[in-house]
């Protein structure tokens, strides 16, 4: 188990270089000058670009840019954006937003989607499973901003239930509704795996074989069912951390918090690669965090499986 | 509770005036707005810089207005008046002698002197800074050895040898040339003063930016969240603040923050999107803010391509281009259509001076587009992504192109926002392109020498009368003399039809309930923010 856990770490050593250099390449491969764009539509004299991409090492190659961003990288210095404040400074403010927001969100999938997944998936054929089914299937369908709006009008505007927007409020008021936006969509697919899942395991022998030596029906569901039949939903759930870290852009954008998906959206858009790889590198270390412990989750839940 | 008078009589707008009732009567639970401190919230998009010359964002403008006291001030009709000078005075629109009021002080007790104004500006005008708005101090002589041709060389100098602090109330500036617009130019923020301890330590001031105006910062700059101000005991000039204080938060969308003003969680927002007006106008009743601005929207030519060198050409596109219809469409008829190559919030508007060529007239512009011997090959329409109405508008333009004028290959060219100038800049567009300015500073030499003189200009278009009466402008003794030469200028500018003007933009904002007296300027000086008063 522990060399398994160490190869995975060692494994993860060329990913980190890989990721960054692509995403470093595609930032410096999208089109325009992001000196130009900053200062808009007012004159700039040609001095003032030029001194300014010397500073940003925008007149170098891609691999000597490169280069020099990971020689800070590795002094501890994550660089600056092009307005000359610290990606560090940037990213740790950030950080904390992204976190409680996906957190929230993951909390309320993992609840409220096992919940109701074990709901319809004891009560198979019946109008409950119906319920889950035709519920979780219409808010996949939906497209995020629009449930997004909608529920900010809603419980934030009319009813108000929650803020409708902002951070002012703290953890949790603020990130409930923006985390119940969030987790939505995750949760849809966490009940529906559930169910089906143990729906299966219910069927199979050796559970007939748990009630005929005359365990109790929660005992039978609650070990013997329930733990193997959430191998696919922790999987799930652990990839869907990741997404959620990095993926919040539109949620946050809605609502109004200063997370990590807002800015790696705006630096795209500024062409601020030191402020994307940045941002994103941390993004590959928590997914690569997060499936190791998926994959040592595995033994704990299912005996069957074994570490080489 | 907050008494809730009536949103308005309108018997369609009966559930949202319910609604809104009941969320006004029930925004005293919680919400930063409803403090009841005397404080109020504005929102807006989050600031660049807060170092004064170092930005020419006007979300920067918003809170630097707030910080700092220039020079000169804005009225509210756009001339300029003395705010931290007691006089600026010159016999020869060259040699400026700048009196500083005593008496005045940054936030953290220093004196403001000549000397503050003196080493701010050299600061912002030295090259290897690379400040946003170094160029807005070319008009000071010794500018260029702080800005060499060749990138690479350093500079001679680290002054500007046209700045002089005699003693600590009187600054002697002397200008590259003649300039009757400098007072003017003073209002711009760039101008503002620095203490010593700001230009010895700039990266805390950017988090904490000690300025000798108004308010003074409450706490450091929450980036991406919020800038408190609050009156500043030791402030003693004309601009005293009617409340407690004002928090400017950021919105990275427009939608949100006009969610936010309904639900009582902000008091002012300078900017309701286009697609909510007419809902917020409904909502809003009397708290909707209706204001002037100073922005307008131009098509450019790129003359230096032959196939729009001709006058005629250009002149007839701009007759068929149905202004008043457009802005029906686009813009819910709130912006105004072109009469003049300016505003007309600019002192020296001339009402109509485009006269016909800024009319619609499909027959004329045939004529003339026959004369002129038509038009052969792709027609490229360029305007960027920013904004979704400048497709819209760009479309209509093509259809009445093609309709009256008979041109039928057109193609659209929607380029990145973060390209659009780059492109400008290198010359690569191959046809018409959106462009738009904003005043620096309300006077009409801003928008034409930048615009249209030869040194600044995109469109490749260079006329030597045109330079000359800007150039006799600048020198003029008083008003009426320099704004006769500006607007012989324009005439040229007009008939030669470089570039088209479209319409003047028009802003759409609201308030709460909590706040009175809201004044937004359609100038540098923006929302008057020590002018509020707070219930």
């Amino acid at each position: 188990m522990w060399r398994y856990t160490l190869r995975r770490i060692l494994q993860a050593v060329p990913v980190f270089f890989g990721t960054t250099l692509l995403i470093y390449a595609m930032v410096f491969a999208l089109p325009g000058d992001p000196i130009q764009a900053l200062a808009g539509n007012k004159p700039v004299p040609d001095n003032v670009l030029h001194t300014l991409r010397e500073r940003y090492n925008l007149n170098d190659p891609l691999l000597v840019q490169y280069g020099k961003y990971m020689w800070g990288l590795l002094h501890g210095d994550l660089g600056e954006n092009y307005t000359g404040q610290s990606v560090s400074d940037m990213l740790a403010g950030r950080w904390p937003v992204t976190a409680r927001l996906a957190v929230t969100a993951w909390i309320f999938e993992l609840v409220v989607g096992i919940v109701l997944g074990v709901w319809a998936g004891l009560r198979r054929g019946r109008l409950a499973d119906t319920l889950v089914l035709g519920g979780t299937t219409l808010v996949i369908a939906v497209p995020v901003f629009v449930l997004g709006y909608t529920a900010q009008l809603v419980f934030g505007l009319h009813w108000r239930i929650f803020p409708t927007a902002g951070v002012d409020d703290g953890w949790p008021v603020s990130y409930l509704l923006p985390g119940i936006v969030l987790g939505a969509f995750g949760l849809s697919y966490v009940a529906r795996l559930t169910r089906t899942s143990l729906a299966e395991n219910l069927r199979a022998d050796y559970v007939r074989t748990a009630h005929a030596k005359g365990l109790r029906r929660a005992r039978v569901i609650g070990r013997h069912t329930l733990r193997n039949s959430l191998i696919p939903v922790v999987t799930y759930l652990g990839v869907d951390f990741g997404a959620l870290m990095g993926g919040a852009i539109v949620t946050e954008g809605i609502f109004n918090l200063p997370g990590i998906g807002q800015q790696v959206f705006q630096s795209i858009q500024l062409k601020e690669g030191p402020v994307v790889v940045g941002a994103v590198t941390v993004l590959v270390l928590i997914f690569l965090l997060v499936n190791l412990l998926v994959d040592l989750l595995y033994g704990l839940l299912d005996p069957r499986i074994r570490y080489e | 509770m907050i008494g809730q008078r009536g949103v308005n009589g309108r018997a369609g707008a009966g559930l949202a005036a319910v609604l809104l009732a009941a969320s006004l009567g029930l925004s005293a639970c919680g919400g930063a707005a409803a403090s009841g401190d005397g404080t109020f919230v504005v929102g807006h998009s989050e600031p660049d810089h807060l170092v004064p010359a170092n930005t020419t964002s006007s979300y920067s403008f918003d809170v630097l207005g707030g910080l700092f006291d220039n020079l000169m001030t804005l009225t509210r009709d756009g001339r300029p008046v003395p705010l931290a000078a007691a006089s600026v005075d010159s016999d020869d629109q060259r040699h400026w002698t700048i009196k500083v009021k005593p008496g005045q002080k940054f936030h953290n007790g220093e004196p403001v002197t000549a000397q503050s104004f003196a080493d701010a500006w050299n600061n912002a005008a030295y090259g290897p800074n690379a400040y946003a708005a170094n160029s807005y101090f070319a008009y000071i002589e010794g500018y260029d050895a702080l800005n060499p041709e060749d990138e690479n060389a350093a500079p001679r100098e680290k002054t500007l040898s046209g700045l002089e602090a005699v003693d600590a109330t009187t600054l002697e500036v002397t200008l590259t040339d003649p300039f009757r617009q400098f007072p003017l130019l003073l209002t711009y923020p760039a101008f503002a003063p620095m203490p010593k301890a700001g230009l010895a330590d700039l990266k805390a001031f950017e988090e904490h930016p000690i300025g000798n105006g108004p308010y003074m910062m409450s706490g450091h700059w929450e980036r991406n969240r919020q800038i408190k101000l609050v009156p500043f005991p030791g402030y003693a000039g004309p601009r005293k603040p009617k409340n407690k204080g004002v928090t400017w938060k950021s919105y990275s969308g427009a939608e949100t923050a006009y969610t936010d003003l309904r639900a009582g969680r902000i008091d002012v927002l300078q900017t309701i999107p286009a697609a909510k007006v007419p809902e917020a106008k409904r909502v809003l009743g009397d708290r909707f803010l209706s204001r002037e601005m100073s922005t307008m929207d131009y098509l450019g030519f790129p003359v230096f391509d032959e196939r729009f060198a001709d006058p005629r050409l250009r002149r007839a596109i701009s007759m068929v281009i149905d202004r008043k219809g457009i802005n029906k469409a686009v813009y819910n008829g709130t912006y105004r259509p072109a009469d003049s190559l300016l505003p007309s919030t600019i002192p020296g508007h001339r009402p109509n001076a485009c006269g016909e060529a800024c009319t619609y007239d499909p027959a004329k512009a045939k004529k003339l587009f026959d004369e002129a011997g038509g038009f052969a090959g792709t027609l490229e329409l360029y305007f960027s992504n920013s904004q979704p109405t400048y497709e819209q508008w760009m479309r209509i333009v093509a259809n009445s192109i093609r309709d009256n004028l008979g041109v039928q290959d057109i193609r659209f060219r929607e380029v990145p926002a973060s390209e659009y100038f780059s492109m400008l800049r290198a010359r690569e567009e191959k046809g018409p392109y959106r462009q738009n300015w904003e005043a620096d500073y309300p006077s009409p030499q801003n928008y034409l020498e930048n615009m249209w003189g030869s040194e600044g200009n995109r469109m490749g278009w260079k006329n030597e009368e045109f330079d000359e009466l800007i150039a006799k402008g600048n020198r003029a003794a008083d008003r009426a003399a320099a704004l006769k030469h500006y607007h012989a200028a324009e005439d040229i500018a007009i008939r030669e039809m470089p570039m088209i003007p479209l319409w003047t933009w028009a802003g759409q904002g609201g308030r709460s309930e909590r706040v009175g007296n809201v004044t937004i300027t359609p100038f540098s000086t923006g929302l008057l923010a020590t002018e509020v008063t707070v219930r």
